[in-house]
């Protein structure tokens, strides 16, 4: 299972607001830093594990689980699917 | 505005980028004057337009009308908001919407379509659209989904085509749509002067509910399904966006920017143009935009009425509209001085039922 963006949801980082945000149609949502880090990487070829390694190469401490949870999170708010 | 509020920046901006249109819907909102071709921001206005509300903060952009696909410099206005990095819809009557120009617009970074349904079938849309449209929708949609962009279909419900609300749900499920918003018509602009023929009657608002209540239960997760309340026959007002002037802006076809997209509506409020002054500073520092945003403006009820956070107090066009005060309680509202106003209307003899259809004024 690979997580990725559903279709027309967009993730970018704004200037104005510095900070990552989602787009979607009629919404906007503002991911906390972990959740950005995960989105970044939600391409739809990496699965939970790789996402969680290749986290761990800039963060400490990074937990399958934790990424797990930040997902399931994202799949409740429609911004991400399973692939 | 209250000394504990900072105002923030926008996040969606609505640009209107003509008013000229193929359809003449009897319930459309847009202003009885409308803004000729002639007056029509330029291509570098709308660019710079773009530019300022992005640098501002907005991140979502409606490119709207009219229709849109009428400016022949639709396609160079994606790509420049698109590459601002906003998020870029389309807000189109499907016609005139061509594979090819479909094809380009999302190659320069089109995000979503918007396509407005006037009925279930081609005999009823045809009529309320003034209009051969139906089909031209119906291949409008299916190219949409051929390009795999996000399909949201809008229906403006009324008097005339309540009746075939199962079968327009039913359209937009054949179409693909991702989201059905089903707004019951709201009296502005052109639509006000058609009222006594578009207000729905109480018997229709009543079978519409449990049918809205099924689709949206049985098409959680494919379908998104918005309902937009009929707000006369309710009880409290309809939310005003999320606050006067607190994320969104409208930007006119010939530059006039509008805190709510029927602020013309209110013929009191000073409004000002992107020709004279920036983007910024008519956000921030303007007049009309101040009016009514935060609560200082609010006189009881209210002023006092735990609901103002919830529904800002209401329409303000609409407060205009009925008693010739902008700041006044909504009159829908029950707790305001003036509900007689909405009750009379609701009460009146219906009339033939016929309108007026959309012309040039
Ligand atoms: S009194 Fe004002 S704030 Fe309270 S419900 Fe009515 S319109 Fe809304
Ligand atoms: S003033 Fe009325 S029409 Fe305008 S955004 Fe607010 S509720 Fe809508």
């Amino acid at each position: 299972m690979t997580p990725r963006l559903r279709r027309g949801v967009r993730l970018t980082y704004d200037r104005t607001r510095r900070t990552h945000v989602l787009l979607f149609p009629e919404g906007v949502l503002v991911p906390n830093a972990t959740a950005a880090a995960v989105l970044e990487l939600c391409d739809g070829e990496r699965t939970v594990p790789d996402i969680a390694a290749s986290l761990g190469e800039r963060y400490a401490g990074v937990r399958e689980s934790d990424v797990g949870d930040v997902l399931a999170r994202l799949v409740d708010r429609q911004v991400v699917e399973w692939a | 505005m209250g000394v504990t509020e900072e105002v923030r920046p926008p996040l969606g901006m609505l640009a209107e980028l003509t008013h000229r249109c193929p359809l003449h819907c009897p319930y459309c909102s847009n202003p009885v004057e409308l803004v000729t071709r002639e007056r029509e921001l330029g291509t570098e206005e709308w660019c710079s337009v773009l530019d300022q509300a992005r640098d501002l903060g907005v991140l979502q952009v409606h490119l709207s009308g009219g229709e849109p696909l009428a400016r022949p410099d639709l396609p160079e206005l994606v790509t420049r908001a698109s590459g601002l990095g906003c998020y870029v819809s389309l807000v189109t009557s499907g016609l005139g919407l061509t594979e090819a120009r479909l094809a380009d617009l999302v190659d320069r970074g089109l995000a979503h379509v918007q396509l407005s349904v006037q009925g279930a079938d081609a005999a009823r849309a045809n009529l309320l659209a003034g209009a051969k449209a139906h089909d031209h929708k119906l291949t409008a949609a299916a190219l949409v989904k051929r390009f795999e962009l996000p399909l949201s279909v809008n229906v403006v419900l009324h008097r005339a085509n309540h009746d075939q609300l199962e079968g327009m749900i039913a359209l937009a499920e054949r179409m693909g749509a991702d989201r059905l918003e089903l707004a019951n018509t709201q009296f502005y602009g052109w639509a006000l002067r058609n009222r006594d023929a578009l207000l729905p009657t109480r018997e229709q608002l009543a079978a519409a509910e449990p049918v809205v209540r099924a689709a949206m239960e049985r098409l959680k997760g494919t379908m998104q399904v918005v309902y937009v309340l009929s707000d006369y026959y309710e009880q409290y007002p309809k939310p005003c966006m999320s606050g006067w002037g607190a994320q969104q802006l409208t930007v006119a076809p010939d530059g006039t920017v509008l805190p709510c997209p029927a602020a013309t509506a209110i013929t009191t409020l000073p409004l000002e143009n992107v020709r004279d002054r920036p983007l910024a500073e008519i956000w921030y520092d303007s007049e009309s935009f101040n009016a009514y945003r935060g609560e200082d403006w609010m006189r009881e009820p209210c002023r006092t009425c735990e609901r103002r956070t919830v529904d800002f107090g209401g329409c303000r066009c609409q407060a205009f509209q009925l008693t010739g005060d902008a700041a006044a309680t909504d009159p829908v509202c029950r707790r305001s001085p003036d509900r007689g106003l909405v009750d009379v209307l609701l009460e009146a003899p219906r009339g033939s039922g016929e309108f007026v259809m959309r012309g040039v004024r």
